[in-house]
């Protein structure tokens, strides 16, 4: 198939055809990320600027790598270095940003529906890094490689997902995506935690933890963020390990070989236990490098994959 | 498009892929440090046959590997459909090695600068050829090939088709004009 989007807004819009390119342009990007010399010429000239209004290490870096590993120029513009803070809009900077020439501008933005207003504004192409609660597509795309790279195929998967749902765009993103890549999502989580009428989302909710990983081939732990406490939307850190912590014994209740996935950073101890976030059944450290590829076959294919004619 | 002529049956290009296997035995004296690569996509069953029939001539095996060239293109902002990518699978060190690069028909050059690029980012190899089935001309660049099964002058008008069995279920090779 063609690509023919302009954006990568969110996995909700995205058909199960586009989503498929996706993950098989990331598996010859993998190659490289495994050469000695990581880098292709295929985006020389292209200017890839990330622009973060929230902080975020490993989202940025991973795609400022990839954009290096294609051989186009990188430029990060974090919100406390920028005229952001002297209170410039967010259509003005994307419209800087598109004069100076950015072919791709990134973004990660706390208010849900930012790239979607900026994607309508400049003509370079947006990616969504993180918008608020609402999507976060590029991790869901890493999360989805990991899984078919290592279980062959997602269609029929049981997968489960526990936190803190309400307020992830990485439950929602994912929730999106492997549903419509044919795999079952239960999620699980405190009640509180628990977006009403998610159930129209498709994916099954449990109220125990045990009932959620019962045969799960997948489990996806959330990080839970811990002033949420002081919101009182869960009564203390120590219950919500109780209750909703991943530990051997319970991850024993998964089909044997199950995946471990975690989006990062994580709270050991809490969400998750040492032993099994280093574990054998763990892709942590395996999500931070299928994530490169998978932004890299991003970029490719909104880069126009192409250099300015020689 | 219009078919024009055929200029290799299934015999003609088993003689071809014969003649080629030997003299890149006689010029590489032997298969040692020897191993070839395959442009995708019909290089890489050109290739395969190539190391058969070495195989089959001195006894021994060299590696086959393929490389897939479209992250090295310089043309793809200019194309209507960006292509596809595919894996590159070179399993063995190219340091040091002899390489014979393979590829259906050489035409601009272009794609075989592309393909020097590739290889030069797997490793250091210490000599690249170049064998084609057919050798079109109207080059772009200082390119030439080293082995030829073939060489068919042609008007930029036509079209060089080879259809190989692996690839198109046929084996020939045609001259086609476009419309």
């Amino acid at each position: 198939m063609n690509w023919k989007r302009k954006d990568i807004l969110g996995l909700q819009n995205l058909s199960a055809e586009e989503i498929r390119l996706i993950l098989d342009t990331a598996v010859p990007m993998k190659e490289i990320l495994g050469r000695a010399i990581k880098k292709v010429p295929t985006l020389r000239g292209r200017t890839v600027v990330t622009l973060f209004y929230e902080p975020s290490t490993r989202t940025r870096t991973s795609f400022e790598l990839a954009a290096k590993y294609l051989s186009a120029d990188s430029v990060n513009l974090s919100t406390s270095t920028s005229s952001v803070v002297k209170g410039e809009t967010l259509k003005d900077t994307a419209r800087t940003l598109a004069a100076m020439g950015a072919d791709v501008v990134v973004l990660r933005h706390p208010m849900a529906g930012a790239p979607n207003l900026l994607a309508r504004t400049i003509p370079a192409a947006v990616i969504n890094a993180g918008d608020g609660a609402h999507e976060h597509p590029t991790q869901a795309l890493l999360d989805m490689f990991t899984v078919r790279e290592k279980m062959g195929e997602l269609a029929g998967l049981n997968v489960a997902i526990i936190g803190d749902i309400l307020h992830s765009r990485v439950a929602r993103s994912n929730i999106w995506g492997f549903t419509k890549m044919g795999a079952r999502v239960r999620i699980c989580g405190p009640a509180t935690m628990i977006p009403p009428e998610i159930e129209a989302m498709g994916v099954q909710v449990c109220t125990r933890m045990e009932e959620a990983l019962d045969g799960a081939d997948v489990v996806m732990m959330l990080r839970i963020q811990l002033e949420r406490q002081q919101q009182g939307l869960f009564p203390s850190i120590r219950e919500y390990a109780r209750l909703f912590g991943l530990n051997r014994k319970r991850l024993a209740l998964a089909r044997p070989g199950a995946l471990v996935m975690h989006p990062g950073p994580m709270n050991r101890g809490v969400e998750i236990s040492p032993e099994v976030a280093d574990g054998v059944n763990s892709v942590i450290n395996e999500q931070v490098t299928n994530g490169v590829a998978v932004r890299m076959a991003l970029l490719y294919l909104l880069g126009g994959g192409g250099m300015p004619d020689a | 498009m219009k078919h024009k002529a055929q200029i290799l049956d299934k015999e003609g290009i088993r003689r071809a892929l014969t003649r080629i296997a030997h003299e890149i035995i006689e010029r590489n004296k032997g298969t040692d440090g020897l191993a070839l690569i395959g442009i995708r996509r019909r290089g890489v069953p050109l290739a395969e046959r190539l190391a058969a029939k070495i195989r089959e001539i001195e006894g021994s095996s060299v590696p086959v590997g393929t490389l897939d060239i479209t992250l090295y293109r310089d043309d793809l902002t200019t194309m209507d459909q960006q292509p596809l990518v595919h894996r590159t699978e070179v399993s063995f060190p190219v340091s040091d090695k002899k390489i014979v690069l393979v590829d259906d028909v050489i035409y601009t050059g272009r794609t075989i600068r592309a393909a020097l690029d590739a290889i030069m980012d797997l490793g250091r190899p210490r000599v690249i050829q170049l064998a084609v089935l057919i050798d079109r001309g109207h080059r772009e660049l200082p390119i030439r090939a080293d082995y030829v099964g073939k060489n068919v002058p042609t008007s930029r008008r036509e079209v060089v088709a080879v259809r190989l069995q692996e690839t198109d279920g046929e084996e020939r090779v045609l001259i086609l004009e476009k419309d």
